[in-house]
């Protein structure tokens, strides 16, 4: 039977160090919505989220009280509206009725936040993923709940670079759209490179045509009880330290397992993965920068940061894939920089700098994240930095993702202040030489190659 | 059947299982087991007990278990056993 102490080492995780269920998202496939009429369609989307994400909010309010784990979100991820609304939609006038029908059903549903008004262009946009595309920066205006995403490269398609360069414009009018609240809309929009179908995180969660009719997704957080597990081995040697990260990581990822599984079982809707990232708040205490320091690096940033990263999640994939039955997801280290306190510090610090970010992205890090940039940056910078963060998950086949804040009327040292989950970030400066040229040109890049890996 | 571990976590003083205990009575919560120990200079206490003859729902128990802590300025936690299974068992 389990004892006193296995009991308070739970419960110490849960009410010291910031343990809790991050997310879980109800993924909901509309494609049995699709009708060419726009205001039917508006309709069923409507009522096929409404109907079936109705009781997910209070069975998560009902998980939580029952065992005593905080489930900090619960949100709703759909098919991207590029596909359900390409019938319908003959402008992009036309696919922001959809996003305000989508920000009426999370409403109503109680949700937070509702990712999928995405669209899937890695090799090509059809007429509908332009339009939808174009149409980002209104229903990101307009909406309060609505997530974006845009898929624009895969390792076996390569890169389109169209999309690419389109997507500069739409982040900075975005940013233009959003600038009374410090340009908020680019907060809920991510661009990638072999995005996964079942990510539970925001903004970037959607839900993936190869998915069934609907699926729970959780994502687990930690980084709080990784630190904690570590300061207890401090000095010791690479294995001591591994070891310690994989058993939390274990822990941690179970009670993701129990709460999809008991969520899945009470709402009668299958069980897809767990996601096994270490998602960071800006709670003091819940900081992913912070476990890099208790690694041993005075600021996350300082050389060695690339190892630590790579080191810690190595180690937190294995001691989770076992506490799991199905893995998935984006499954890296999350490194938003205005999510993280420990980040903003290394930032203001003058440790951290985007390249170095970059870097770490190569290894882990699922990419450039709530990072805020100086307004007057250019669309041509800001594709330049998004292709950079594609050709990195391209070639070394993993996800990578870009969610940049251009911010309107601020410069580099001021501060900028997003508010709740999302935080605050410094601005951070950004390489002031042209790509101009290169991101003018169009076409696609070609996939790369996948033998000869020296 | 699924037991409840309800935690009690605070400053020693007089009379904190009396009234713990008190409450179950009155709930028909069935105590199974309780150890104690005292933990950084801190009261510890677990119990594991049978909520199913309760007329309460658990959620409530937790709520009400929470307000008699409160009263006598400790911390009660009231939660299924299954998180702490899935989490210290393979």
């Amino acid at each position: 039977m389990i004892n006193i102490f296995e009991v308070s080492e739970t419960n110490q995780m849960i009410t010291q160090e910031n343990l809790d269920v991050r997310t879980i998202t109800l993924g909901i496939s509309l494609l049995d919505c699709i009708t060419d009429d726009l205001k039917t369609l508006n309709e069923n989307i409507y009522r096929k989220i409404t109907a079936v994400a109705k009781d997910l909010v209070p069975t998560g309010m009902e998980i939580e009280r029952e065992y005593g784990i905080p489930i900090v979100n619960k949100r709703i991820s759909v098919t991207p509206i590029a596909l359900v609304g390409g019938s319908a939609c003959k402008s992009s006038e036309d696919f922001v009725t959809i996003a305000r029908t989508l920000d009426a059903a999370a409403k109503e549903v109680g949700v937070n936040f509702l990712g999928g008004y995405s669209a899937l262009v890695s090799k090509g946009m059809t007429k509908a993923d332009e339009y939808l595309i174009r149409s980002i920066p209104q229903a990101l205006a307009e909406t309060e709940r609505v997530c974006s995403s845009v898929n624009v490269g895969s390792t076996k398609c390569g890169i389109d670079m169209d999309a690419v360069r389109l997507l500069g414009e739409m982040i900075l009018q975005t940013a233009d759209l959003t600038k009374e609240q410090d340009s908020l809309g680019c907060a809920k929009l991510v661009v990638f490179c072999n995005a996964p179908d079942d990510n539970p995180f925001m903004a970037g969660a959607f839900h993936g045509v190869t998915e069934g009719d609907a699926v729970i997704n959780v994502g687990v957080s930690g980084p709080g009880v990784v630190k904690h597990a570590l300061e207890q081995v401090r000095g010791a040697d690479f294995e001591t330290l591994c070891e310690t990260i994989k058993k939390t990581a274990f822990k941690v990822t179970r009670v993701g397992q129990l709460v999809a599984q008991e969520a899945s079982r009470r709402l009668g809707i299958p069980f897809g993965i767990i996601d096994l990232s270490l998602a960071p708040t800006p709670a003091i205490g819940d900081s992913v920068a912070d476990i890099l320091c208790e690694i041993g690096l005075e600021h996350s940033g300082a050389p060695g940061t690339t190892a630590a990263l790579a080191l810690l999640n190595d180690q937190v994939k294995k001691g989770g894939v076992m506490a799991s039955s199905y893995v998935g997801g984006l499954s890296g280290a999350f490194i938003p920089v205005s999510e993280d306190q420990g980040m903003i510090d290394a930032v203001q610090a003058g440790a951290l700098t985007l390249e170095k970010l970059e870097a770490m992205t190569c290894v882990c890090s699922v990419g450039l994240d709530m990072i805020a940039i100086p307004g007057s940056t250019s669309a041509s910078t800001i594709s330049g930095i998004i292709a950079d963060e594609m050709a990195i998950g391209m070639v070394n086949q993993k996800t990578t993702a870009v969610r940049i804040i251009p911010v309107i009327g601020k410069e580099v040292g001021d501060m900028v202040e997003f508010g709740g989950l999302l935080g605050y970030a410094p601005i951070m400066p950004v390489n002031s030489f042209s790509c101009e040229a290169f991101i003018s040109r169009t076409g696609r890049i070609p996939a790369p190659i996948h033998s000869f890996k020296n | 059947m699924k037991k409840t571990i309800i935690t009690v976590v605070g400053k020693d003083t007089v009379g904190i299982i009396a009234k713990v205990c008190t409450y179950l009575a009155e709930n028909n919560v069935n105590i199974l087991d309780i150890s104690q120990t005292i933990v950084q200079g801190f009261f510890n206490m677990m119990m594991v007990t049978d909520a199913t003859q309760s007329p309460k729902s658990s959620a409530q128990i937790a709520e009400e278990l929470e307000k008699v802590g409160e009263e006598i300025g400790v911390s009660i936690r009231c939660q299924h056993e299954d998180i702490f299974n899935m989490m210290h068992r393979v």
